[in-house]
């Protein structure tokens, strides 16, 4: 029998988490006698065509990391999805949006305009802004559509797992690629991750008090962190109690708190909504303006309710409702 | 607001409205009870006290074609279970913090306490509520996920000088 053959990709992403496959080290050798890789376009030179030459379903699976935001990447999705047989949605970005899912916050107009006229290091006298087709003497070019919106993996194609992670813990890739080999996997659709979370393994786990009580919220660098002391008790905005465990602590345990990565564990609708409820329940005050006073110490909630999940939330970005938003909407 | 003009039916808010057993809903009992009149646009949820509220009941509302959401509780002090409306006003406190830095106006989401006895404070809050969203007009959101996207028209963008140019120099 031949081996089971093994795509990879990648979208809209930092390159994190073809680094986590690298990460694997000595133990991607079995992996590696066990599949073929034909796809991997990071590593090895594969091109679309060797994709297109595939019959529907040959790849047994395909890990597809980043999120979905261009035209080429919904269309190189879309063929990877009829060529495989699973799909495993790799790491934050393709799970929940991850961080350039923050780019929801605005829209395709002010992030071209910021990045390519605004910033003090652009010198773009011309004004010179990416176009979709252009005409030269040799011919007409083009380039793949930027979208508005930045999309999860799933709000495009059909998606069978999901590796959580900012990039997908070493373990837990390792765990996910022997239970395909081995065909025992969980229910479609699931998370390929304890189903607890992150408190549960933290190794400060002891020093959380029975109920928080913040009169004031802090930034790491702002105190001398105690490496002992639960970070939430401490003042510092982790996310622990609502993200899924699986990492290892590894932030916590170099004094950095939970920033959510891992994303919800599986009963929770919208990640941001269950951080923020958690976050704000701690407050210790029963007195409207110094509750609203000490919540104003969180400067960006989104960015830090929804570091990677906002295209994955309930609302999906953010709106403006102007004048300009509604020209937006009736084209 | 254009959009209210240019369409022949005249916008009608939906309020999605969470109200507390304990007061709340029984002050909109007791103003049903009274035969006040008050806007229709209000759909009650019942539950057992504002500190119930999780605040992804709030953007589901949103998310599923509510154009506001009101969350009524006990008086500070007042609660039935001691101090969930404490609970509910620092989630609300923090959730209007989100709602806003995402183009969410203020006025769709509201917390009022309402005690058992105030019929009419229900009434007046209603009324005032599907007032000031009706002004707003319509919450328009970005269409659900997994409706798949049709290659979205991403908006023209205005240049002076096109790549074009540049390129033939």
């Amino acid at each position: 029998m031949s081996k089971p053959k093994v795509g990879f990709y990648w979208c809209a992403s930092c390159g994190g988490c073809e680094e986590a496959v690298i990460d694997l080290a000595e133990d991607i050798l079995p992996i590696v006698e066990a599949v073929d890789i034909v796809f991997w376009p990071v590593a090895m030179d594969f091109k679309r065509a060797d994709v297109e030459a595939l019959s529907d379903g040959e790849l047994a699976v395909s890990f597809i990391n980043g999120s979905v935001r261009s035209s080429e990447q919904y269309e190189m999705v879309g063929l990877l999805r009829a060529k495989s047989q699973l799909i495993v949605a790799f790491g934050s970005c393709a799970h929940l949006g991850g961080i350039p899912g923050l780019a929801n916050m605005f829209d395709r107009k002010e992030m071209f305009e910021e990045i390519y006229l605004r910033l003090p290091s652009v010198n773009n006298d011309k004004r010179v802004m990416p176009a979709e087709e252009i005409t030269v003497p040799e011919g007409k070019l083009t380039l793949p559509a930027s979208w508005d919106t930045v999309k999860t993996l799933d709000q495009v194609i059909e998606v069978d797992y999901y590796l959580p992670g900012c990039p997908p813990p070493v373990d837990l890739i390792k765990e996910a690629v022997n239970a395909i080999l081995s065909g025992e996997l969980p229910p479609k659709g699931s998370v390929l991750a304890p189903d607890v979370a992150l408190c549960e393994e933290c190794p400060r786990r002891d020093s959380k008090p029975e109920e928080l009580a913040l009169k004031e919220f802090k930034r790491p660098h702002e105190i001398e962190i105690d490496p002992e002391k639960c970070l939430l008790a401490q003042g510092l905005l982790c996310l622990g109690p609502v993200t899924r465990k699986g990492c290892g602590a590894s932030c916590v345990s170099v004094n950095m708190p939970c920033t959510g990565c891992m994303g919800p564990t599986g009963r929770v609708m919208d990640y941001g909504a269950k951080a923020l409820s958690a976050i704000a329940s701690s407050v210790d005050s029963k007195d409207e303006h110094e509750i609203s006073a000490i919540l104003d110490r969180i400067v960006d909630p989104v960015g830090t309710f929804y570091r990677y999940s906002l295209p994955a939330s309930l609302l999906h970005r953010c709106y403006q409702q102007t004048a300009s938003e509604d020209e937006g909407k009736e084209q | 607001m254009s959009d209210n003009e240019a369409s022949k039916e005249p916008f009608e808010p939906k309020i999605v409205a969470f109200f507390c057993n304990w007061c709340t809903y029984t002050a909109a009992d007791l103003a049903g009870t009274a035969r006040m009149v008050y806007a229709p646009n209000i759909r009650v949820v019942r539950i057992m006290c504002s500190g119930r509220l999780d605040p992804q009941f709030v953007l589901a509302a949103f998310r599923d074609g509510a154009d506001g959401v009101l969350i009524g509780g006990c008086h500070p002090g007042d609660c039935h279970y001691q101090e969930g409306n404490y609970y509910a006003l620092r989630r609300f406190t923090l959730l209007k913090k989100l709602l806003k830095s995402m183009g969410i106006e203020e006025a769709r989401l509201r917390l009022e306490w309402i005690a058992a006895s105030e019929g009419d404070k229900v009434k007046k809050v209603m009324n005032d509520m599907t007032e000031a969203v009706r002004e707003l007009g319509p919450l328009r959101l970005e269409p659900r996920a997994y409706d798949l996207i049709q290659a979205q028209p991403a908006a023209e963008i205005e240049v002076t000088t096109s790549a074009q140019e540049v390129h033939h120099e």
